[in-house]
């Protein structure tokens, strides 16, 4: 297999965007990242587009607006994880000869207020099975109950994250938040408040992927896909069945630990992560799982300072999915260009100092998970 | 039974006035899942056999929903929680419990039949649902 290398990266802010329409969102991404790797026409064999609500053939839309349309193009939806399902492919892609360079990219406009999924059948609906929150809010009260995770904790990864979103120019938000103002937000299901949750909303992010090496070269050191195995009650995969609760591994733990094979690094040697944020209990749960923290350790993790830029390993450096909103297709591939940009020294005011590993994590409906690792 | 049409079938019947969920136990390695299906999906081995749980269970884990998600037709508030059945089985139900200073992890709960909303037809529909068990 052939080394894997980011030669360019590109984005459309997060936000609420009633003008524009979702090829454009996608067009200026796209765009972006072609120009960032010095490509045009002809220049990359395949495209993979990662989208959930975007519809038919959203990605041809955008590589027809743009006179780019001729060469293979699949759209890839897997829930959160969606842009690095792409991602993986078209690493696949490359790696194994298949193409010389591709073209990554995700892009959403999510409905909004709490958003319907296909994902229920509507007998699930109609009984109040269909209630997303809720099952954030179950994880974080088993996070509660088994662990030393508190209120004020869950909190305290709001509060990180919204401060890291004001130095990030594409986030949607981007005010910091007190602890107290974070506890006060109204409850959305207990115990998660307002301010714990990422707003769904819209954006595009692109990625080129190459054989050849950009400067400073940074390799695609891994990036690997899972789905959930029976044996959970609870995960992004409920409620599929009620099912006995057997430890299974989880598709973050399985995608991790194969990303970390596949690079030859351990969770000790990345300088940077961005992780899958929906709520702030899911920043603590894959926390534990990527095993950035020791097992049940995430509360601490927390209190001590984790993940806050300056500490040792600052997690979602962006601002996360909680300071730039969650538009599924493009939130992933939004992990990378930021993870890219702090290898290159170019993420400003948020800059890690000396970043050389980074880990990129999204998890979510299917369960679908996925583990990035980007070295330079 | 509450009278009314089943929100869907194969879900939950009542045997002597006694309501159970119809679940299913995989032949080759016994574990279970709610609701039933013909492969098992710890396995893959393709034979279950139906069985009943409940009504009795344990709450594991239980939250608030506030406002009516997507196609919703039953009341709110209404509270949301895992139940630990026999054997093993946990499931994700509705709870009658409207108030949650009344449930605990750890509450002994027992499975309900009851009518959840009228259909656009007049047709009262009737779901499962666990309350805290009679002392
Ligand atoms: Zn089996």
């Amino acid at each position: 297999m052939r080394p894997v290398y980011i030669t360019g990266v590109g984005l459309h802010p997060f936000g609420r965007f009633p003008d524009l329409g979702l090829t454009a969102l996608g067009v200026e991404a796209v765009r972006a990242a072609l120009r960032d790797a010095g490509l045009g026409r002809g220049g990359f064999q395949a495209a993979f587009c990662g989208t959930v609500y975007g519809g038919v053939a959203a990605g041809h839309k955008v590589l027809t607006a743009l006179g780019l349309s001729g060469v293979p193009i699949v759209n890839v939806e897997a829930g959160c994880a969606s842009g690095g399902a792409a991602l993986a492919l078209g690493a696949g892609a490359v790696a194994s000869g298949g193409a010389d360079a591709v073209l990554v990219f995700g892009l959403e406009k999510m409905p909004r207020g709490m958003i319907r999924s296909s994902f229920f059948e509507s007998w699930r609906e109609e009984a109040g099975l269909a209630a997303t929150p809720a099952y954030f809010a179950l994880r974080a009260q088993r996070l509660m109950l088994d662990g030393d995770v508190t209120l004020e904790d869950l909190a305290r990864v709001s509060v990180k994250n919204h401060r890291h979103g004001v130095a990030n120019p594409h986030a949607m938000y981007r005010r910091a938040v007190s602890l107290e103002e974070v506890l006060a937000s109204p409850v959305v299901c207990e115990p998660l408040r307002l301010l714990m949750l990422c707003a769904p909303n819209e954006g595009a992010a692109a990625v080129v992927l190459s054989a050849r090496p950009a400067a400073p070269a940074i390799r695609v050191a891994a990036a690997v896909l899972r789905s959930h195995v029976a044996g959970s009650v609870l995960g992004e995969h409920t409620p599929l069945s009620g099912l006995t609760d057997e430890r299974v591994p989880t598709p973050t733990e399985m995608a991790a630990r194969a990303a970390y094979d596949d690079a030859g690094v351990g969770p000790r040697d990345l300088d940077v992560v961005e992780v899958q944020d929906t709520d702030s209990g899911r920043e603590i749960l894959s926390v534990e799982e990527l095993g950035l923290c020791p097992p049940g350790g995430g509360g601490r993790w927390v209190r001590d300072g984790g993940g806050e830029l300056g500490s040792r390993q600052p997690v979602n450096a962006s601002g996360g999915l909680l300071a730039r909103g969650e538009p599924l297709g493009a939130s992933a591939l939004a992990q990378i260009v930021e993870l890219t940009w702090q290898l290159r020294g170019a993420a400003g005011s948020r800059q890690v100092p000396h970043a050389r590993t980074a880990l990129a994590h999204t998890v979510g409906r299917g369960a679908n998970a996925c583990a990035v690792i980007l070295a330079r | 039974m509450a009278d009314g049409r089943p929100i869907a079938p194969g879900l939950f019947d009542v045997d002597a006035g006694e309501p159970r969920l119809i679940a299913a136990e995989c032949v080759a390695c016994g574990r279970r899942q709610f609701p039933a299906a013909a492969v098992c999906p710890y396995c893959a081995a393709d034979g279950t056999r139906e069985i009943r749980v409940g009504p009795a269970g344990r709450l594991e884990l239980y939250t608030m929903v506030l406002r009516a998600p997507p196609g919703y037709r039953g009341p709110v508030p209404y509270a949301l929680g895992i139940v630990a059945l026999d054997g093993g089985l946990s499931v994700v139900a509705r709870l009658t419990e409207t108030d949650a200073t009344r449930l605990r992890p750890g509450l002994p709960v027992e499975l309900v039949v009851e009518p959840l909303f009228t259909d656009d037809a007049g047709q009262r529909v009737v779901s499962y649902a666990f309350r805290a068990a009679a002392a």
